[in-house]
């Protein structure tokens, strides 16, 4: 197979939509345009018929009941909404809600507008490998916890969090479960009943899907879970998202599902197996060290920080020619790097040398035999530049000179 | 943020990387920045003692490309000038050179300070007064 350039390798942060979506959405923008909540109309009839069979193709791909999908704009929105409609509607039970620091930011800001409301929120330490301690959130849980958010897969280093074993301690103390499960679904199996999961937020734009629409899933039963809903209009949504459905970003959604369900088993081998290839060939590389947790991980992520260089500056070595990124951010304003692999006890130098590697769908043998040859050779002439790599081969402690900080 | 061409120029083809013998005492090293920053500049400068011009400069960077290219920029302009002219090199001359966005001003910074250094090593290897700007500094 011939190699296309530019490679994308950032499908952590999105993803291409796959045509079969595309095709599956078209008719809905102009042809059948009818609003899903106009019960009066054919136009109304068709648009509710299609969000009903997307309601379907969603349900079925994480084991849930058509009734218990909730459509909004994305997982952000969702994650809001589950960690605020769950603050609010139990607000008389508790005020207590355990997530840990690896979060996304929509989980957790929306915990900390949650503190300023008069939450308490406990923010877990996870252990070197990313993953969280299941003692530490035993011991974390009060009679005022009403909520326990742990994402499924991480976004930055691909970990999977331990969630029958988190549902089942969530469960033990009636505590409700909630997990951002937005790199998860439709990449490994996910089931909320198996999972004990009761609520789950996740996106579109991550599984091959439009951007604009994503899920939460909220059990109906054992227990029947309810949150507040966080717009006020005409009470779409069972009552818990108002707003005009998006109609082709549903189809969409329903579509990219279906997809990801028939495709995830032959889908996940080939992309482990290319991702094992990448991640062993760059451990070739002298000082490289894989992030996170490597048994329990998403089959398409790996993340490797590469000693005495900068990932940024690694990166203008190929990024004409390949996407990804890199947990240096030397772009923000805040020059902090990544929270995340910080959270794993990471000095700020190895966070600053990592690169993230996001597979999908449509990645080829030949663009990661590419992309090896062009990161090798990239680390190589950034080390020959590199003061601390000279350092290192001299034998100097780095870590023993007084640095000045600025 | 997309880079400008002065900057994939000094990172494609970096000028002067490499290391000078310290132990001489006409060579000044400058080691600036700091790894949990995000960059570590070392910037060399070798003095001809009877022109009293820099005859040659180098340098190696930990960082992103701006602050490759801003160390490369400088060794090139380092070359040929008096101690004194290479004093009055300002980093928004660096800044202008080479496009640097808001986000990548410190880049320049830091060169700025990787030559302060360096010139304040080699006065002090050569039983001159440290640099009062230097000094302040730590």
């Amino acid at each position: 197979m011939e190699l296309n350039l530019p490679i994308y390798l950032d499908n952590n942060a999105t993803t291409p939509m796959d045509p079969r979506v595309l095709e599956a959405m078209l008719p809905y923008f102009v042809e059948k345009f009818g609003n899903a909540a106009s019960r009066n109309h054919s136009f109304g009839w068709v648009a509710e018929e299609a969000v009903d069979y997307a309601r379907e193709q969603v349900a079925k791909l994480i084991g849930a009941d058509a009734k218990e999908i909730i459509f909004t704009s994305g997982a952000t929105e969702a994650n809001n909404l589950a960690l605020k409609g769950v603050f609010e509607m139990y607000a008389s039970k508790g005020n207590h809600i355990i997530t840990c620091t690896t979060e996304h930011k929509a989980v957790l800001d929306a915990c900390k507008h949650i503190e300023k409301m008069g939450g308490q929120v406990t923010y877990l330490e996870v252990k070197s490998d990313g993953l969280i301690d299941l003692g530490e959130l035993e011991n974390a849980i009060t009679d005022k916890t009403v909520l326990i958010s742990i994402m499924y897969g991480n976004n930055e280093i691909g970990v999977i969090q331990p969630v029958r074993e988190i549902s089942a301690i969530a469960r033990k103390h009636g505590v409700l479960f909630f997990t951002d499960g937005t790199q998860a679904v439709g990449k490994v199996p996910v089931d909320v009943i198996a999972d004990g999961i009761d609520l789950m937020s996740f996106s579109g734009h991550k599984m091959y899907g439009p951007k604009g629409v994503g899920v939460l899933y909220v059990r109906r039963k054992n227990p029947r879970v309810k949150v507040t809903a966080q717009m006020d209009g005409g009470g779409h949504e069972r009552g818990m998202r108002s707003g005009t459905l998006n109609v082709p970003g549903i189809v969409g959604l329903g579509k990219a599902c279906e997809l990801c369900m028939n495709e995830m088993e032959s889908e996940g081998t080939r992309l482990s197996a290319m991702r094992d290839r990448l991640e062993a060939a760059l451990m070739q590389v002298e000082e490289a060290y894989v992030n996170g947790n490597r048994e329990h991980r998403l089959p398409h992520t790996t993340n490797i920080s590469f000693k005495y260089v900068e990932g940024e500056g690694l990166m203008m070595g190929f990024n004409k020619n390949i996407a990804l990124s890199s947990g240096s951010a030397c772009t923000s304003a805040s020059l902090e790097p990544s929270y995340v692999l910080k959270a794993l006890g990471l000095g700020d130098d190895l966070a600053h040398s990592s690169l993230r590697f996001g597979l999908g769908r449509f990645t080829t043998d030949e663009q990661i035999d590419f992309t090896i040859n062009a990161i090798t050779t990239s680390v190589l002439k950034l080390r020959e530049m590199s003061p601390l790599w000279e350092m290192y081969k001299e034998g100097v402690d780095i870590d023993a000179i007084e640095w000045a900080h600025h | 943020m997309a880079y400008s061409d002065k900057v994939i120029d000094h990172y494609t083809n970096p000028k002067n990387v490499g290391t000078l013998d310290k132990s001489k005492t006409n060579v000044g090293t400058g080691l600036v920045g700091a790894p949990e920053c995000g960059d570590v500049m070392r910037l060399q400068i070798e003095v001809d003692q009877e022109s009293g011009l820099i005859s040659d400069a180098k340098f190696k960077t930990f960082g992103c490309g701006s602050a490759i290219a801003s160390s490369s920029l400088a060794t090139e302009w380092l070359k040929g000038k008096t101690v004194d002219q290479a004093l009055a090199i300002d980093n928004m001359d660096i800044v202008e050179e080479l496009n640097l966005p808001p986000v990548k001003i410190h880049c320049s910074v830091l060169a700025e300070d990787a030559i302060k250094a360096a010139i304040n090593d080699y006065r002090v290897k050569n039983g001159l007064a440290e640099l009062e700007t230097v000094a302040a500094a730590h």
